[in-house]
């Protein structure tokens, strides 16, 4: 898990410090018309122009970070040597081991103040979507694989496949349509959710969540139906049948505990699932979170905002990777930990 | 002139899209009185859900095919007077004309750049996809029928790229700049070759299907040296012909390079590289359990090559869910590529696809709908075509 966490951000850093990327970068640091020789001695200036591997080992903090003395004035410069600390006092490794994320070039503040920030914000957007989205898809799920091939089941199973032919785009911008603007006339909503920064209301912030979530609920519900349909087919469900109980009893008693062991893993799993989906919710919505952080980091190829935002995210799906095996053992009595 | 009516547009637009029609009704009669004959295909007719896949999945192929006749105007056409204009608003100076879903923010026919944009994915969503599948299949089948060091290490590499957020790795890999970036090779005169990152990944990926078919035709046909020969200077000729095109834009009669410009190849390309690992595993998993049957014992005590095996006995075998997941695939290519569109990502800004004109749609949203929710219409009638054609599939294929 180290080992794929390291070759993936290794492979973000060596992306984003492609030659063409870093001339962006500092054309933006600096001024749009530097020459080739200005954009060079720049580069060179601020430690752009080691090995690859010394500057990941430098970002990692297991390399110690380079240090520069002017020529002509004899000033010292250094990747650890910013704001008030002193060449003197500086530590030699600076990197993320030691809890140094760097600088945001956009933002211009330290770049783990920037992220927490923007994961806050994206958390209560995931937590909502998470309340609305669970709750829906296990009844749709359980109430359509409870009588399989029932009219009931065919509706729900048709609502799921349109569910999940609905990217958030195409969902955000029909529910904008019809809720929040002057042709759908209802105006219920708020087609942006900037306010919700401050202060998440009804209003601004039902249309985010219900794309989001529209889009998650189709699969988890198809997944929560197959496995029902399944747990209804087994022995123990007829014979509970044939002791005399009803109908509700055994769906709830005995059937559900069962049934619920594949969909756990699909949600767990679905939480990395839904960057993308937040990125462009929060992108179409303008709510500035973490989603939106990734779009402007990479817009502005904002280097050591953009590993933070790649360490977070491959950090989220290698632990619901984890949950989703641990849950798995820990749900299924069958399994067990060798 | 006025301005059509509701009811005025929509036949309008309905009487446009003729020839898909009579295409639609002449597959569709074929293919019922046939049915009997046309195995999985025929089935499908069976299944009300799958026969409405079926024909939304046709009707936007057909459009794509014949698009130029169905488009009533330039898809980048700008007529002064137009912009924002309302559904069925009549063209200045042309009698008798109208922007039947409105003009866009520059003046351009909604309609039109509509139905130009579904060539734009039925082009790159399938194709996409069947290059995933040729390197998942390739590379899947030993993965699963050998295991041992080579599964663990290409495991390893899938999972790799399926822990990668998918939007950050478009992000990084479909840029302009990253194009430009790496050593270059002068082949003659003018033609260079640059060494980035789409480029080496377009260069080991689109190996793959020569070295699928070449594969293909050896294990089955060693022993009929002249059938051998027929069939893999075939292959040889049209797939080094594709790959020219393709990886060095080099084709000869410059067919490919005409369809597909670098930035359309760049997209194509990181489509193909997140699709396979998933094809890859799928693909494994199947391999792994088809293993274990008696036809594949027999074929082993036969003396049977193990690519033989592999590709015709085990991979006839596992097409069930292969095409199901085939048609889901597709369908999902598309939303990527919707999302793509949306970020700006790759395609050209004037370029007609449908997520590049729901992204220039959406800044006027609450003011002109009529821009955005077209595009977003067509994406999600067509994804929605496919997932239920798959569900039809897989529905008929279980029943066996």
């Amino acid at each position: 898990m180290l080992l794929t966490a390291l070759c993936l951000t290794f492979i973000v850093f060596f992306l984003t410090n492609l030659d063409p990327n870093l001339e962006k970068l500092t054309k933006s640091e600096g001024n749009i018309r530097m020459t080739d020789v200005q954009v060079e001695s720049w580069l060179e200036k601020n430690g752009y122009r080691q090995s690859i591997f010394k500057r990941y080992g430098e970002w990692l903090g297991v390399a110690p970070g380079w240090t520069r003395t002017d020529s002509e004035t004899g000033a010292i410069t250094g990747r650890c040597i910013k704001g008030d600390v002193t060449a003197e006092d500086a530590p030699t490794l600076c990197g993320l081991v030691q809890g140094y994320w760097g600088q945001s070039t956009v933002f211009k503040e330290a770049v783990g103040g920037v992220i927490l920030k923007k994961l806050g914000l994206t958390g209560w957007l995931m937590l909502w979507v998470m309340i609305t989205m669970v709750p829906t898809a296990l009844i749709i799920g359980i109430v359509a694989g409870m009588r399989e091939g029932s009219k009931t089941d065919r509706s729900l199973s048709t609502f799921s496949i349109i569910s999940t032919s609905t990217p958030e785009y195409v969902s955000g911008v029909i529910f904008i349509v019809i809720f929040a603007s002057r042709l759908g006339g209802l105006r219920w909503f708020k087609g942006t959710s900037q306010s919700a920064m401050d202060e998440i209301t009804f209003q601004n912030f039902t249309l985010p969540v219900a794309a989001l979530a529209l889009y998650g609920v189709g699969y988890i519900a198809r997944m929560t139906r197959a496995s029902m349909a399944e747990v209804m087919t087994e022995q123990f469900i007829r014979t509970a049948r044939l002791k005399g109980l009803s109908f509700g009893t055994v769906v709830l008693k005995h059937a559900l505990r069962n049934a619920l062991i594949a969909p756990f893993t699909v949600i767990i799993l679905q939480i990395p699932w839904l960057l993308t989906g937040v990125a462009i919710i929060e992108t179409l919505f303008n709510y500035k979170g973490f989603g939106w952080t990734l779009v402007i980091a990479v817009g502005n190829n904002d280097i050591e905002l953009l590993m933070a935002v790649s360490i977070v995210a491959v950090f989220v799906v290698l632990v619901t990777q984890l949950i989703s095996d641990i849950g798995y053992v820990f749900l299924n009595p069958r399994i067990s930990v060798s | 002139m006025e301005r059509l009516s509701a009811f005025e547009i929509f036949s309008q637009i309905m009487i446009q899209f003729t020839p898909v029609w009579i295409a639609l009704v002449v597959i569709l009669v074929l293919s019922v009185k046939f049915r009997s004959h046309l195995g999985l295909y025929g089935k499908l007719f069976d299944s009300p859900v799958g026969i409405v896949g079926l024909v939304l999945m046709l009707f936007w192929l057909l459009t794509a095919i014949f698009a130029d006749q169905i488009a009533t105007f330039d898809a980048i056409d700008q007529i002064s007077g137009m912009k924002n204009k309302k559904p069925g608003w009549p063209v200045r100076g042309l009698e008798g004309q109208h922007y039947l879903l409105g003009g866009d923010n520059l003046a351009r026919d909604v309609f039109s750049r509509l139905v130009q944009g579904s060539r734009i994915v039925m082009i790159i969503a399938p194709c996409a996809t069947i290059f995933a599948f040729m390197v998942g299949i390739t590379l899947g089948l030993p993965a699963g029928y050998y295991g041992g060091r080579m599964d663990t290490i290409l495991s390893f590499l899938a999972n790799l790229v399926l822990a990668f957020p998918v939007i950050l790795l478009f992000f990084l890999l479909v840029t302009p700049e990253i194009r430009q970036e790496g050593a270059q090779f002068e082949f003659w005169e003018g033609h260079i070759w640059i060494a980035s990152v789409p480029n080496i990944i377009a260069l080991v990926l689109f190996a793959f299907p020569i070295v699928f078919f070449m594969a293909l035709w050896i294990s089955k046909y060693s022993t009929r040296p002249q059938t051998l020969y027929v069939l893999s200077g075939v292959t040889l000729v049209i797939g080094l012909w594709a790959y020219l095109g393709l990886v060095f834009r080099a084709d000869p009669l410059g067919i490919i390079n005409n369809i597909l410009s670098p930035n359309i190849l760049n997209i194509f390309v990181s489509v193909v590289f997140v699709n396979s690992p998933t094809v890859f595993r799928i693909i494994r998993g199947l391999t792994i359990d088809i293993q274990t049957r008696d036809y594949v014992a027999a074929a082993q005590t036969r003396g049977e090559r193990p690519w033989y095996i592999m590709l015709w006995e085990i991979l006839p075998n596992a097409r069930g869910p292969l095409i199901v997941d085939f048609c889901l695939r597709i369908g999902y290519t598309t939303i990527l590529l919707g999302t793509l569109g949306f970020f700006g990502l790759g395609f050209s800004p004037e370029s007609p696809d449908w997520g590049t004109t729901i992204n220039d749609g959406r800044k006027l949203l609450s003011l002109y709908p009529h821009l955005a929710l077209p595009p977003a219409l067509a994406l999600m009638s067509m994804v929605l075509g496919l997932n239920l054609l798959a569900d039809g599939l897989r529905e008929e294929s279980l029943k066996d």
